[in-house]
């Protein structure tokens, strides 16, 4: 069987397995997307606030800083996994919470994943800000709390962009999910460490029909966000 | 004690003087308009008024209280104008309730304040609009909007109707008037316009190179001006 047909029979068996809705597959599908999703929100809960103090305090160290962000928004998922598998294994610092091989250690390591996007794309929005907004503000006697608020909002295009790169980041990846979540059937198998899994075995069909799972969640996803990010455009009705 | 004193205000950028020893005072409810050409230290001046820069040497007092103490009250007592206003990417209404909202107003006064303002400055068919897509005139008239809904003490506007068309610009002239007489708000306007600082102010102070060449009420300063350079600026004959 040559190259296109195993890509051709990967989309019949896509088919196949969305309409008969296996329910092997569907775990799967929803472990993928919960840790993912779930290592986004703490990626942002984390990288909103701190890029944001970044970008707004003057002090010390600032560009290196931000330099070293930047620098983590390209961190090799292997790097990661390895490292969180060295804290998490049992002679590990946090060996004793015994989170090794479960969802848990996979969200943390996405986590540590999606936090430089965030952290580095919300540095650059609020940077990039009309200076004279911050000038508006204090003239305003915004309290600082508000000040904040306002300036959040003015940066959200910039910061939906932030999670859609940051999901995609977490949803793609294989290396740090493998090495921390053990790639267990029914408990830490997700859809990217089973692809890897059916292409070893030479099951490369159902391997094209995950991908193509995969990618459409994605592309669910990045819609909603996507949609988000519209919405938040200058609607100009003159 | 006045309203408003500027003690010997002074300030420099990069060695070139911006203010030198500017001192005057005005009463509370007064209409001061200032007037000079570009680059004579009117914005420097307004922005130290608002606490935004601070001057070199010398002093502000609103009602005899030094600004350079406490800016963030002394600021909730003053609304400013720019000649550019940045406004917020939300809606008309939400730019003009945010000025309240800072102050901790809530829910029905804020409603009713901002719909006030709006039908104050004929904003109200704009009211659900992004502010980002006003014209100039419109957004100059939210700013206005927003600077006035919380009835400051003092309202410090910058060139407010500058390159704005006869429309626009009679509103604005009509609402500061308003306020002025009727809220007895205190009003500062920086203007290029000899004949606009003629038809709104009560005093006018002419800057010139960053010193403060003649103050005096509008009358007097446009009938007889005791300098030969207000003279020549308000003749016209000011190349600058």
């Amino acid at each position: 069987m040559d190259g296109f047909e195993v890509i051709a029979e990967g989309f019949a068996r896509a088919l196949q397995i969305l309409l008969s809705g296996d329910q092997g597959i569907l775990e799967i599908t929803l472990l993928s997307l919960r840790v993912s999703l779930a290592a986004t929100l703490l990626g942002a809960a984390f990288g909103i606030p701190i890029g944001f103090l970044v970008a707004r305090k003057d002090f010390r160290g600032r560009s290196v800083v931000t330099t070293v962000i930047n620098t983590l928004m390209g961190l090799p998922p292997v790097v990661v996994g390895l490292v969180v598998y060295l804290f998490l294994s049992v002679s590990g610092p946090l060996g004793f919470l015994r989170l090794l091989y479960t969802p848990e250690a996979m969200i943390i390591a996405q986590m540590i994943l999606t936090f430089p996007v965030v952290c580095g794309i919300t540095i650059s929005s609020v940077l990039s800000l009309n200076p004279k907004l911050k000038e508006t503000l204090v003239s305003l006697s915004a309290p600082p709390s508000w000040e904040a608020r306002v300036l959040l909002n003015e940066s959200k295009l910039g910061l939906i962009t932030a999670i859609i790169a940051a999901f995609g980041a977490a949803i793609s990846e294989v290396g740090a999910i493998m090495m921390v979540g053990g790639n267990l059937l029914g408990y830490t198998r997700a859809l990217t460490t089973a692809i890897m899994l059916y292409t070893n075995m030479g099951e490369f069909a159902t391997a094209i029909a995950l991908g193509i799972i995969l990618l459409l969640i994605a592309f669910g996803v990045n819609l909603f966000l996507t949609y988000l990010q519209m919405r938040s455009r200058v609607r100009r009705t003159t | 004690m006045s309203f408003l004193e500027c003690r010997s205000i002074s300030k420099s950028y990069d060695g070139k003087h911006a203010l030198k020893d500017v001192t005057f005072e005005i009463e509370g409810g007064d209409l001061l308009s200032v007037v000079g050409p570009s680059g004579s230290g009117k914005t420097t001046l307004l922005r130290i008024i608002d606490g935004l820069e601070k001057a070199d040497s010398g002093e502000v007092l609103l009602k005899g209280k030094k600004i350079s103490g406490e800016p963030f009250l002394h600021r909730k007592m003053i609304g400013m104008v720019f000649q550019n206003p940045v406004l917020f990417n939300t809606t008309v209404f939400n730019n003009i309730a945010y000025s309240l909202k800072f102050r901790g107003e809530e829910g029905e006064t804020i409603k009713k304040k901002v719909e006030e303002m709006l039908k104050l400055l004929r904003l109200h068919d704009l009211r659900g609009r992004n502010a980002l897509t006003l014209s100039g005139g419109e957004a100059q008239r939210v700013a206005l909007a927003r600077a006035l809904v919380y009835d400051p003490d003092l309202l410090l506007l910058d060139e407010p109707t500058a390159n704005l068309d006869p429309y626009n610009v009679s509103i604005i002239e009509e609402v500061l008037q308003r306020s002025n007489r009727e809220q007895g708000t205190t009003v500062i306007v920086i203007t290029h316009n000899i004949f606009q600082a003629k038809r709104l102010a009560k005093n006018v102070a002419f800057l010139l190179e960053g010193e403060l060449v003649e103050f005096s009420d509008s009358a007097a300063f446009f009938a007889s001006p005791r300098d030969s350079k207000t003279l020549s600026f308000i003749r016209g004959e000011m190349v600058y």
